[in-house]
């Protein structure tokens, strides 16, 4: 599988006994244009499992998470080859309508964009658009539960009439944070999700992002090193649009194989 | 750049270095002089504009009214007090009010010319508006009461001081013997100024002293809610399917300058096109609101389009992706997030483009709409003539009281626009902050 790496044995193998596959990406090609952003990217989301995605900045790291929920059809010139498995099931597959994968597979953004609505109905949009809530009590309830595991309930209870876009950058991000989780997500994807936030407040979303990963999986992008080796159990390494390094974070970190990821991981502590 | 000192503080002191700075605020000044010089010539000529058009209209807004005592002689009423409409109508009202007229200026003159003259004084409809408050309040029947009646047009230029009285006799059109008439009425205080109510609340007539534009305001109102009814939907269904779902490729791009170019085509072209299809193929009724509601909205459909085009183009991509990931589809996705965001600019074009269409006046000419419309339209399909073809209809009338009678329509919908450019304003915001 790993036709990019010198080591054959660095692999989701290495972690992978033992744990259930939530969604498995094997030679997963990205084009923009004539532009190739992502090079057979292979690689598994086990169960319950926080897998953090780091590298250098234009790396393909965005670019590979929207093609776990297929955010990408969105996207112009874009064209995704490879296959990608959700729950054995491929999300390309003709028959499948990706607005039912992106309820499954849910999304934060790497820049923040609440609706310019109240924060109460940014919480309430995918809650109503599916329908599963029935009544405004239990509606009061789901929000007042996604705020506060977005940390963010005791900041916003008396204004959950105000816009969300009038909250603070920070406050944005949790909200919408807050706003994915309303919606009950299979897998979490998190671009990013504490780029502007206090270490506080990243330690509420850290906790959040834990906790959260005793039910689903959650793929996570981040730059801290720190914050990887605080939540992640599984670190992805990308290098211009190439996987170059996958395994258990501590493994990784303690004994990178590849010179990319030494590179990498010298130059963020060095 | 090169030859820049070492020592900043001696740049910034330097002869070099002012001269740059008073060469840029020599350029500024001349800017800012300019765009003030502008400015000011743009108010100047709309207060010229808004002045002479409120200057010529100042008359039209008072009617000069003659008061007479009438007799209503029960044994002229079929039924006396207890007569109904239909008996009501029977009654020489003409004869006394004439009656009235020649009791108050010393007795009936004897030469009928003398007679028709001196009942010129008074408005053709007084005895129409005297019918019609008797029809109102049956109770007067019986008795003798005053009725503050309006004059004839030309009375009235002679009393608001439009048409000078010291003129010879032969420079005006009213006889020396009226003007004496009129000034002892004046003198018995039987003339008066009154706000002229029926400007705004009676239909076209021939005599201009009692023609009003109602029946143009609803024929105006009946029009507009067709081109509402016809290019909202349209116009929005067509953006949103232009923004949103067609493929960009060679066609919509051909669809996309063919609507830019119907923007800018002609309007009386429209016109013709309402005229040959509504009409011609379609059998529609000539001069109705239902045609003329048509032609203005292929008029106002470019516009609509282009606008809310724009509105929907406006909306943060960002919002699109929000929702998407939040599991919402396609149709979704444009309609609870897309339309809400966009609705402001969308309320606003359509409100402009619907002031348009209000002061349009060519399109309507090709399709009939100028007939002399005496009654209120009803109905889509009853004959109709909007404000602005009574407005031109008007000012292509003879009676000089025709011509204050014009400017005041004209501010009648200048203020109509007015209106509905704050209201676009306001729903603008209102609906801005809602979502
Ligand atoms: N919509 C797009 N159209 C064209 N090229 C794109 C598009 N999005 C991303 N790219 C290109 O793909 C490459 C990867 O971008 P991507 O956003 O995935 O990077 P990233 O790893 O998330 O970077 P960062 O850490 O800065 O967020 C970049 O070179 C970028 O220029
Ligand atoms: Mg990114």
């Amino acid at each position: 599988m790993e036709t990019t790496l010198e080591k054959p044995e660095t692999a989701p193998d290495r972690a992978a006994a033992g744990h259930e596959t939530k969604m498995e990406c094997s030679e997963v090609n990205v084009f923009y244009g004539d532009f190739h952003a992502i090079r057979d990217a292979t690689l598994n989301v086990h169960a319950r499992e926080v897998l953090a995605l780091m590298g250098p900045s234009g790396c393909g790291k965005t670019t590979f998470l929207r093609c776990l929920n297929r955010m990408n059809d969105a996207i112009e010139n874009s064209r995704v080859t490879g296959r990608i498995l959700l729950d054995g099931q491929d999300i390309y597959a003709p028959a499948i309508d990706p607005v039912h994968i992106r309820t499954r597979v849910g999304m934060v953004a790497q820049a923040p964009n609440p609706f310019p609505k109240s924060v109460y109905d940014n919480i309430a949009f995918g809650p109503r658009l599916h329908g599963f809530v029935k009544g405004r009590a239990e509606m009061d309830q789901l929000v007042e539960h996604s705020l506060r595991r977005a940390g963010l309930w005791d900041e916003v209870k008396d204004k959950l009439d105000e816009r969300g876009t009038d909250l603070s950058g920070g406050q944005q991000q949790r909200l919408c944070i807050a706003r994915a989780i309303a919606n009950d997500p299979e897998v979490l994807l998190m671009d990013e999700p504490v780029s502007s936030l206090d270490p506080n407040a990243a330690a509420i979303i850290e906790d959040l992002i834990t906790e959260l990963s005793e039910d689903y999986s959650i793929v996570l992008i981040t730059h801290s090193m720190e914050q990887t080796r605080r939540v992640a159990d599984r670190t992805a390494f990308f290098y211009l649009g190439e996987i170059a390094e996958i395994g258990i974070t501590q493994d990784v970190f303690d004994n990178p194989r590849d010179p990319r990821t030494v590179d990498f991981i010298r130059g963020a502590f060095g | 750049m090169t030859d820049r000192p070492e020592n900043f503080t001696e740049w910034y002191t330097s002869e070099r270095f002012n001269v740059g700075v008073r060469r840029r605020r020599t350029r500024e000044g001349v800017l800012r002089g300019l765009g003030m010089v502008s400015i000011l010539l743009a108010v100047t000529m709309l207060v010229t504009l808004f002045g002479s058009i409120f200057y010529q209209a100042r008359t039209a807004f008072v009617q000069t009214q003659i008061g007479l005592e009438v007799a209503l002689p029960a044994a002229e009423f079929d039924g006396g007090t207890q007569a109904g409409a239909d008996a009501i109508k029977d009654v020489n009202f003409r004869g006394l009010v004439a009656d009235a007229l020649y009791a108050s200026l010393g007795g009936r003159p004897d030469s009928r010319g003398a007679r028709r003259e001196m009942l010129a004084l008074i408005s053709a409809d007084a005895s129409f508006q005297l019918m019609e408050r008797v029809i109102e309040e049956p109770s007067l029947i019986g008795q003798q009461s005053r009725f503050w009646l309006p004059a004839s047009d030309d009375m009235h230029n002679i009393v608001q001081g439009v048409v000078d009285r010291d003129v010879t006799e032969d420079d005006r059109r009213t006889s020396d013997a009226q003007i004496n008439w009129i000034e002892r009425l004046e003198d018995q205080g039987m003339v008066r100024s009154a706000f002229a109510w029926d400007l705004l609340l009676r239909n076209d007539s021939r005599d201009p002293e009692v023609a009003g534009i109602f029946a143009g305001v609803v024929g105006s109102a009946l029009m507009l809610t067709v081109t509402l009814v016809v290019s909202l939907p349209l116009g929005v269904a067509a953006a949103v399917y232009l923004e949103e779902f067609a493929p960009k490729n060679w066609f919509t791009r051909l669809i996309d300058v063919n609507i830019r170019n119907l923007a800018a085509v002609p309007s009386i072209v429209f016109g013709l096109l309402a005229l040959a299809v509504f009409i011609r193929v379609f059998g529609m009724p000539r001069s109705s609101p239902l045609v003329g509601g048509l032609a203005l909205s292929l008029l106002t459909l470019p516009t609509m389009i282009i606008a809310a085009r724009a509105a929907i183009a406006a909306v943060p991509p960002s919002l699109r992706t929000a929702a998407m990931e939040l599991g919402a589809s396609k149709m979704q996705t444009v309609s609870k997030v897309v339309l809400p965001n966009a609705l402001p600019g969308i309320l606003t074009g359509t409100i402009i483009s619907m002031a348009e269409a209000l002061g349009e006046t060519a399109p309507l000419l090709m399709i009939g709409m100028v007939a002399f419309v005496a009654d209120a339209p009803s109905s889509f399909l009853d004959p109709a003539a909007p404000l602005p073809v009574q407005i031109y209809t008007w000012s292509t009338s003879p009676e000089r009281a025709f011509a204050a009678k014009t400017a005041a329509a004209i501010i009648v919908l200048l203020l109509f626009l007015f209106l509905m450019n704050a209201a676009a304003i306001y729903l603008r915001d209102r609906v801005q902050k809602k979502w």
